[in-house]
């Protein structure tokens, strides 16, 4: 099976080899230089504006933990996005998640409750995607707009649109505290994205994702069965967004039917700037984790600044497009050169 | 994998989502133990005893949040204080159209006196005119029509006054505690909105009349959330704060958090609004919260109030003229420790 997935991967156009079992080779990607270029001036430019604060230990972690929630929701989008889909459900499953936990019912059933909902939640959210998607064969863009406008009606309607405080001390304890000096957050954050890294590059699982979205019949004629490939996939991706329900509450100490604004268009962002294809089969999580990074960064510095927001928005918009160009201009070469 | 083993597992697999979805569902219910959740009414004057009878039409926004939904609690509350009082309020709706259609609806029902908070005062200006014009009195409730031809009275808050007396507030802390140079931040709502522009614009009037000015300033958009988030950074911007203005308690949530998650506890934090929730931190004096300025949803009962005046042909009780004003704006009052309890009443579920 493995290996008629490995013959499939050689009939698509355009995609990323992943390394073989064994081998650890890292081969570098000339656009993920380039990304970790844009990234290392964001911070020579923020530390050379705030010398005072940039690399501060504090700092960091700010950035770091005003990351975490936005770049674990586009490690799910990675998969989503590498097998061929887009889900732009994922903000109002954040929102749905973390209404969902902070209910004074589930909160008096103590902590553990708490994190089984919002991550249940946001697994029946992805896996309800994913059925539509390839069993009831509606256009990704269509099932996840429907979940979209629909999760965030439920969140309002279970809070009445009320923001839920959170009273249960041992949820906030445990996930706004630190473990070995680092925030616990953080260390959700870098789980994420490892086991996502394992996950995609180094199992049976991602070789079909990436298999699936480069060309879903020739997987199909290969023996992998997509549909529930395709659901499973959209499952992870809601589960991502469970993890981040946690984190905002965590960071906020509130759920509320307004969390996960934009969260869909950040991750699409961040995840597409990493040099993942909008059309499958091809993606790096490392490039959305410095695309997540790039993002983060760039708000972190104008804050810093005390610049105007619109002028964050101008540059935000320029990066999104310059990426695009890079990506663009990189297929172009592949396809020549086969 | 044998068949028998398939059978197990299909039915362990369906055992686990029957359970996960029974666990689900008993965890959706905000059924809070038994609370005084009374919703603010206006005090009786000597205008209370019941006189003629008057219908009086309600619309207003959805309540999408905490402050629209105490809007349309207070008016309801209102009018089941008076005896004499029918209220007909419809549902209410973010569409402007139907906003339209529902006043409309209500102008045919004959109602004696319209209160209209509309979504849009623009959009809504043509059919309060054509209330007025109807002979119908239209109490026009904080977001203003684009004519005075539309409405017999207005009343609302006052944006750039909450914005004065935070600026007034924090700088009064500062000359008490001798701080020179203070560093104030500010985190502002919506800069895009006029509301937002508008309490900006007082807050650093009212600093700028002291010889102060506004340092680190973030912009949120009304929500736990993106409060934290601008928050976050702004802290680290700032490594000295003395005073931090938030415009919005609802935002404040996730404020606060923010501060906390920093450890910072080296400057004053006002919020903005006046929920409840931020009058009992307030109250305990356990938070960075110790003042909020009030933009409160009172003015919905007090409209009510004023919208039977009408209909009864009275006055504004204590005042010397016959008619009730034209304008009415309610005053920003700023809430601490010490005057809290007083508060408490217009506090609103945020």
């Amino acid at each position: 099976m493995t290996d008629q997935a490995e013959s499939v991967r050689t009939e698509t156009a355009v995609e990323t080899v992943p390394p073989k079992k064994n081998g650890f080779k890292f081969t570098a990607d000339p656009r993920l230089l380039g990304l970790t270029g844009v990234l290392v001036i964001l911070c020579v430019v923020g530390q050379v504006t705030r010398p005072d604060q940039f690399l501060t230990d504090g700092n960091i972690s700010t950035i770091l933990r005003l990351a975490a929630a936005i770049g674990v929701v586009s490690v799910g989008m990675t998969f989503v996005i590498i097998a061929g889909g887009i889900d732009l459900s994922v903000g109002s499953i954040v929102a749905l998640s973390s209404v969902w936990l902070t209910t004074l019912a589930t909160q008096s059933y103590g902590p553990f409750v708490m994190i089984l909902c919002g991550l249940l939640v946001g697994l029946g959210c992805g896996l309800i995607n994913g059925i539509l998607v390839s069993y009831g064969k509606i256009v990704p863009f269509i099932a996840t707009l429907a979940m979209y406008v629909s999760a965030r009606g439920l969140a309002e309607r279970i809070s009445g649109r009320r923001t839920q405080v959170v009273a249960e001390a041992g949820f906030l304890d445990f996930f706004r505290g630190d473990l070995l000096g680092i925030p616990v957050l953080i260390w959700m954050f870098a789980l994420v994205f490892v086991v996502g890294w394992v996950l995609l590059n180094r199992t049976t699982f991602g070789r079909r994702t990436f298999a699936v979205g480069g060309n879903a019949e020739a997987s199909r004629l290969a023996g992998i069965n997509v549909k529930r490939h395709t659901a499973l996939v959209y499952g992870v991706a809601g589960l991502c967004c469970g993890i981040a329900a946690l984190m905002v509450v965590a960071r906020t100490t509130a759920g509320a039917s307004t969390n996960g604004m934009l969260y869909e268009l950040d991750a699409i962002a961040a995840v597409v700037i990493g040099g993942t294809l909008l059309t499958g089969g091809r993606g790096s999580l490392i490039g959305t984790l410095i695309g997540v990074l790039i993002f983060t960064v760039l708000s972190n510095i104008f804050t810093l600044n005390n610049l105007d927001t619109d002028i964050q928005n101008i540059a935000k918009g320029v990066i999104i497009v310059l990426a695009a160009l890079l990506q663009f201009r990189s297929v172009k070469k592949t396809k020549t050169s086969t | 994998m044998t068949e028998q083993s398939l059978h197990r597992r299909r039915f362990l697999l369906g055992g686990a989502a029957v359970g996960a979805g029974a666990l689900l569902t008993a965890c959706t219910s905000n059924e809070a133990p038994a609370q005084n959740n009374a919703a603010n009414v206006a005090n009786a004057g000597a205008n209370s005893q019941p006189g003629t009878p008057v219908t009086i039409g309600f619309s207003a926004p959805a309540a999408d949040h905490g402050w629209m939904a105490a809007i349309t609690k207070n008016a309801r509350a209102q009018a089941q204080k008076f005896s004499e009082v029918t209220l007909n309020a419809t549902e209410g709706t973010n569409d402007v159209n139907q906003q339209i259609s529902q006043v409309e609806t209500l102008i045919n029902a004959k109602v004696n006196v319209l209160v209209i908070l509309p979504f849009d005062g623009k959009a809504l200006t043509a059919v309060g005119q054509q209330a007025m014009d109807a002979g119908i009195q239209v109490i026009n409730l904080d977001r203003v029509f684009d004519t005075p031809l539309a409405y017999r009275t207005w009343i609302g808050g006052d944006n750039y006054r909450m914005g004065v007396n935070a600026g007034n507030h924090i700088a009064q802390q500062m000359k008490a505690k001798n701080i020179a140079s203070p560093v104030i931040g500010e985190v502002a709502g919506i800069d895009s909105l006029p509301l937002t522009q508008e309490r900006s614009k007082g807050f650093k009037d009212a600093l700028a009349r002291q010889g102060f000015q506004v340092g680190p300033r973030v912009s949120a958009q009304f929500t736990p959330e993106s409060g934290e988030q601008q928050t976050s950074n702004l802290l680290q911007s700032a490594s000295k704060l003395d005073a931090l203005w938030n415009h919005d308690d609802d935002q404040g949530v996730g404020v606060i958090a923010a501060i906390n998650n920093a450890n910072r506890k080296d400057f004053l934090m006002v919020g903005g609004a006046g929920s409840k929730n931020a009058m009992n931190l307030i109250k305990s004096d356990a938070e960075p919260l110790k003042a909020t300025v009030l933009y409160s949803p009172s003015m919905a009962s007090s409209a009510i109030s004023l919208a039977r005046l009408l209909g009864q042909g009275k006055g504004a009780g204590d005042f010397a003229e016959h008619e009730i004003p034209a304008e009415i704006t309610t005053y920003s009052a700023v809430v601490t420790k010490e005057n809290v309890d007083k508060y408490m009443d217009v506090g609103f579920d945020s």
